[in-house]
Order: structure tokens, then C-alpha cells, then sequence
């Protein structure tokens, strides 16, 4: 990967990670490595493997074969617990909320502070409860809705508290998964000097998008999947849009690109 | 203003419960509230009530348990077996051990419905359906079909019969410590709430903490009214009713307050979001089953001391009062909501609905359908309700 800050240390390097469901290859032999304070978009067609990709990153699928190091060492990430121990949080595509819970609760999902009384965990309400106000108000200082079920809430309010919850736990690698597909055009906005803020705080950020124009405003560089295959990869300035495009829907890399395994040339 | 005090649910189902006790105290001719009867029902709910705490947690996590009335049945046997058969009669250490291992053995039977469920993937449906047929087999198996009788006398108490009540004098003196703990507890909610900067007024609390207190107070002196045979001294309150006080307290607290509660919910809310933040959702099923286990084992030391004999046939039909409990106080069968002092509420008006019937002498078959019907009703109205929320 020549075009790639080598003389740092990636944050994540992901080499011939594979896995199948029953038959299907979900995603065959990827590699991927993420820098910190760069941004990574990863593009491809529904089915093409990204989340699946991005969801083994997140500890919430195990892989059948292949390598993952963050921060330089190897990791089975094999929970989701795993994952956020190295400091990788996740915006998933879903959400990832519990419906029924409030934002607070949401927020610490998982992850409750509190204190041990027996073989339970005593929950601590009020420091959640705060902590959460504090942090989704980061976001949105409007949000005052921290006790109403999460069902309540608006799209672009839910996806803030998912937001949050990433951000709070001081993710040094953040995966984000279709982000602003529920955000009218003002949140998208702050999402994307949200991304632009974390990038100045060297954080690495493995964008998944369908929207290439976001990509191309926010990514540093690219890579595309293709039928769990990675079709290739480049800086973003190595390829117009119609190039990724045509590497998106037809699998074909142009010179300019690194073509990986599924890409023709 | 009255919302902040008592939900709207609670508030439906309290009015329900003093509808059906007004309804069947006139049907009866002036039966139904009498201390003899009430504590009964009392006694007679415990058993159900204390399974329905643990239904709520099961349920929550879109699950069911459809052996409970079975593993209380087996329970049953095992106590019976040990307490009557194997150990000697006359040893202190009998009744202590036998309903330890009564408590054991539930332990047991839910983990056996548990490890299916959340480590086997199999529909807690089917897996519960087959522990409702193992179950009861295993406790004709205990001792080939015969009963068992009769218990220690000690253990005996446990059945809230005739020495199974505190008598008049403690039943005052647990109520008095009973108000206090829960005085002291609203303070220090207060206090808190004070902090944060949004307290409930303190008219509206001081108004519920007297609603409960009249309530408690009262339900103590009904108790002390129900004299023992041929005296006039009072039972008091019985030791089952303050098993269930226990249990409904602890349930609650976990319910509420420890991130095993809260896990439950999320479950029940949506399984997929709470794998995705690492939530150890098979294991917390896996845990919920064996307490689901030991509460049926404890509803059996209640049922079979109240009985005072082992047979394989108790608890027959039981896990269909106890679902419906839940379900008639407020857990939705969707999963994800619902609370164990409205299940605990919800086996009071199932149980006041069947000793009301008994009372106006309807037959078996009547309350079969009478009870049908409320339970398809009280789901019907919960879709509505939880519709409009």
C-alpha cells in the first residue's frame, strides 16, 4: 500500500479475513488496514460484504479464518467486549437500541457503571443518567428526552444517541455503518464535521457508505467489495467517481487503483 | 398529578381488583371480604404469586415457561421423599435439609429448561412443553404414584396453616419495621431526587406513603382477625404471605436495579441490538430459567406444606395461572415490558377471581371458562394499551 502513511504503525490490519454463512462466502479473503486520523470509506452493493467485514471488526461476528492486529497485535475480537477493550466502537447500520430503553440506558448498555452486590451489579442510575445528558448534549443540545424509551424518538434523535454512545467511550477506531441514512440533510451535516473533529483527534474511522458523494467529501481513502470479494482500493483523489462507481457495480478496477482479489483490470 | 404516584395500569388494575371483590362480597351473600376467606386467598396467591415474579423475568426476555406447575409438582416429591421416606422423622436437621434440596432440585430442573433454550437455540416453547411432560412423569416416578404424607410439623408452617401465621403481636411488630424500612427508603429516594433537582412533591409522596401504609396496616389487621378455632386469638400474618414479601422484593430489586434486570429487557426489547453491545444474552436466559427453577421449588415448599403431603399431581394446570398473572398485570408476551409487582398484582385478581367463584358456588368448568376469558381479555386490552403508549 504505497500511498499510505507506512513509517506509522496501523491502528488495524485486518489480512485474508474470511467467513461463510452455510455456503455462502460472506466475505473472502479481505484485507484492510486503517491509519489513525485518516478516514477509510468502504463501498460495495448490499450483499457485498462490508458489514459483515466491519461486524468481525466489531467482535459482534467471528471469523472463520484469516488475521486481525490492532495497535500492532494480533486479536481473536471475538465479542463485542473484546472490541471495545481496544477502544473500537461501532455505529451499527441497525442502531443497535433497545427499543424499550431510554437513551440512558441505551447509552451504558452493556457497559453499566455501577457496583457488585453478590453475583449481581448493582446499577449506578445517576451517573448514567448524567453522563448520558452530558454526552448526547454534546451532540445536540437540544436533547432533553434522556428517560423516554428510545421507540419515542425521532430517527435522526436515535441515531445521535447511538452517536453518543460510540463517542463516549472514547473509541480510538470508530466503525461507522451507513451513519446518515436516517439524518435529514442538517444532521448529515453534523455528521460530518463530527467526522472531521475525530479525525483531528487522530482517530481512524472505517466508513461504510453507499452515498459516494459523501465519500469523496470525508474519505481519505477507499476500498470496494464486491460479492464478499474486495474489488480494490486507492486514495481518493486515484479514481473519479464514475471510476468507483464502475468498481462498485461492474467490479472493474481502473490502473490508477491497487486491484485486490475480486477486481478486473 | 395522580400519575405521578400510581401508573396507569396499576391504577386500572387495582380498580379491577376491588371491583371483583365488591362484586363476589355481594354475590356471596357477604363472604368473600371476611378475614377467614382473605386469608386464604392470601395464602392461596402466595404459591401463585411467587412463580408469577419469576414468569415476569421470562416472559420479559420473550420467552415462557410452560413447566413450572410440573417443577413444582417434582419438587414437591423430592421434599416429600426425603422429609418422609428417607430422613429419619424425628431429626431437627430434616425439614432444614430436605427443602434444601427441594430448592436444589429446582435449581436444577432450571437449568435443564435453560441450557436447551439459550445454549440449544430450541423455542423455550417446545423445550418447556417437554419439561411440563418430563417433569410430572418424574414425579410420579418419585415414589410410583403414592402420597406422601405427613410432613414435620415444622415445616408445616410454611403452608400458612394452623401455626403457619405470626400471631397477633409480631404480625405488628414486622409491620412496624416493614413501614420504617420503606419510610426510610422514600426519604432517601427523595433525598436524591432533591439532588438531581426533580423531586416529586412532597404532598403527592407523603400521600402515597400513606395510601400504603393504610393498606398495609389494614391488611395486618384482617389478618389478626381471623381467629384459630374455637379462640379468640388472632393468626396474624402468614408465613407464606411474608415468603412472597421477600421474594416480590428481591425479584423487584433485581428487576430494577442490577444490570441483570436491565440485560432481560434489552432481550426482551431487541435480542439482536443487545448481542451487538456484548450483552451475554444466552447466558443471562440461561440464569433467568434457574432462578425461574428455584422460585417454583420455593412455591412448592408453600404447597406442600400446605397440603401437608406430597403428591405427584400438585400443581397440575398451575403454569397457566401463573402466565396469566403476568400477563393480566401488564408483561407483554412480545417481550421487553412489564413489571414483577404488577405480575404479583395480577396473581391476586386471577386468585380473587377463582376463591370469588368458588365462594358463589360456580362449578370447576365455570371458573375454567370465567378464567379463560379474563386472560384473553386482559392480553386484548394489554395490545390496545401498549398501542396507544
Amino acid at each position: 500500500m504505497s500511498a499510505s502513511p507506512s513509517h506509522r504503525q496501523p491502528l488495524v490490519e485486518m489480512k485474508r479475513v474470511y467467513k461463510a454463512f452455510g455456503g455462502v462466502h460472506a466475505v473472502e479473503n479481505v484485507d484492510a488496514t486503517l491509519y489513525p486520523g485518516e478516514v477509510v470509506a468502504v463501498l460495495g452493493h448490499n450483499g457485498a460484504g462490508k458489514s459483515t467485514l466491519m461486524k468481525m471488526l466489531a467482535g459482534a461476528y467471528s471469523r472463520d479464518a484469516g488475521d486481525i492486529h490492532v495497535h500492532g497485535q494480533a486479536t481473536p475480537l471475538s465479542t463485542p467486549a473484546e472490541a471495545h477493550a481496544l477502544g473500537i466502537e461501532t455505529i451499527h447500520q441497525t442502531l443497535a437500541l433497545a427499543d424499550n430503553l431510554d437513551a440512558a440506558a441505551n447509552l451504558f448498555l452493556g457497559r453499566e457503571p455501577g457496583w457488585s452486590v453478590g453475583p449481581f451489579r448493582l446499577m449506578d442510575s445517576q451517573t448514567m443518567k448524567d453522563q448520558a445528558r452530558k454526552a448526547i448534549q454534546q451532540l445536540n443540545p437540544n436533547f432533553d428526552k434522556i428517560d423516554v424509551p428510545c421507540r419515542d424518538l425521532s430517527g435522526g434523535q436515535r441515531q445521535t444517541v447511538a452517536i453518543a454512545r460510540a463517542l463516549h467511550f472514547e473509541a480510538r477506531i470508530l466503525i461507522m455503518d451507513e451513519p446518515t441514512a436516517a439524518l435529514g440533510p442538517e444532521e448529515t451535516k453534523m455528521v460530518a464535521d463530527l467526522i472531521t473533529r475525530l479525525k483531528a483527534k487522530n482517530i481512524g474511522i472505517f466508513l461504510i457508505s453507499h452515498d459516494i458523494e459523501d465519500v469523496v467529501e470525508l474519505a481519505d481513502r477507499f476500498m470496494v467489495m464486491k460479492g464478499g470479494q474486495l474489488v480494490g482500493h486507492g486514495r481518493i483523489g486515484d479514481a473519479d467517481k464514475d471510476e468507483i462507481l464502475g468498481m462498485i457495480i461492474m467490479g472493474k478496477c481502473p490502473p490508477s487503483v491497487t486491484a485486490g482479489p475480486g477486481g478486473q483490470t | 398529578m395522580f400519575k405521578s404516584i400510581l401508573s396507569a395500569r396499576m391504577l386500572s388494575l387495582l380498580s379491577l381488583l376491588v371491583l371483583i371483590a365488591v362484586v363476589f362480597h355481594v354475590l356471596s351473600g357477604g363472604l368473600f371480604l371476611t378475614p377467614r376467606n382473605l386469608y386464604n386467598l392470601v395464602v392461596q396467591t402466595s404459591v401463585v404469586a411467587v412463580m408469577a415474579t419469576g414468569m415476569t423475568l421470562v416472559i420479559i426476555t420473550r420467552n415462557i415457561d410452560l413447566s413450572v406447575g410440573s417443577a413444582l409438582g417434582l419438587v414437591g416429591m423430592v421434599i416429600a421423599l426425603f422429609q418422609i421416606e428417607l430422613f429419619p422423622a424425628e431429626a431437627a436437621w430434616n425439614w432444614p435439609l430436605s427443602a434444601a434440596i427441594g430448592i436444589a432440585c429446582g435449581a436444577l430442573i432450571g437449568a435443564w429448561n435453560g441450557a436447551w433454550i439459550a445454549f440449544g437455540g430450541i423455542p423455550s416453547f417446545v423445550v418447556t412443553l417437554g419439561g411440563l411432560l418430563i417433569f410430572r412423569g418424574l414425579a410420579f416416578e418419585t415414589a410410583q404414584g403414592r402420597t406422601l404424607a405427613p410432613f414435620q410439623e415444622t415445616y408445616q408452617v410454611f403452608g400458612g396453616g394452623l401455626n403457619g401465621a405470626l400471631g397477633e403481636a409480631v404480625s405488628w411488630w414486622v409491620l412496624v419495621v416493614v413501614l420504617a424500612l420503606y419510610a426510610a427508603g422514600e426519604f432517601f429516594i427523595h433525598r436524591r431526587q432533591i439532588r438531581i433537582g426533580h423531586a416529586l412533591p412532597l404532598i403527592l409522596r407523603a400521600l402515597r406513603m400513606a395510601m400504603v401504609a393504610i393498606l398495609a396496616i389494614g391488611f395486618v389487621f384482617v389478618m389478626n382477625a381471623y381467629d384459630r378455632p374455637r379462640t379468640d386469638i388472632g393468626r396474624g400474618v402468614p408465613i407464606p404471605a411474608l415468603i412472597l414479601l421477600v421474594t416480590v422484593l428481591v425479584m423487584e430489586f433485581i428487576a430494577r436495579f442490577t444490570t441483570f434486570g436491565r440485560y432481560a429487557y434489552a432481550i426482551g426489547g431487541d435480542v439482536d441490538a443487545a448481542r451487538l453491545v456484548g450483552i451475554p444474552t444466552r447466558k443471562t436466559v440461561f440464569w433467568i430459567y434457574v432462578l425461574m427453577g428455584v422460585l417454583a421449588a420455593v412455591a412448592a415448599v408453600i404447597a406442600t406444606a400446605r397440603l401437608n403431603a406430597g403428591t405427584s399431581s400438585t400443581g397440575e394446570l398451575l403454569e397457566l395461572s401463573v402466565i396469566a398473572a403476568a400477563v393480566i398485570g401488564g408483561v407483554s408476551l412480545l417481550g421487553g415490558r412489564g413489571t414483577v409487582s404488577g405480575a404479583v398484582i395480577g396473581a391476586v385478581i386471577i386468585q380473587s377471581l377463582d376463591s370469588g367463584m368458588v365462594l358463589v358456588g360456580a362449578s370447576s368448568s365455570v371458573r375454567m371458562i370465567a378464567i379463560g376469558v379474563i386472560l384473553t381479555l386482559a392480553v386484548y386490552i394489554d395490545k390496545r394499551l401498549s398501542k396507544e403508549a
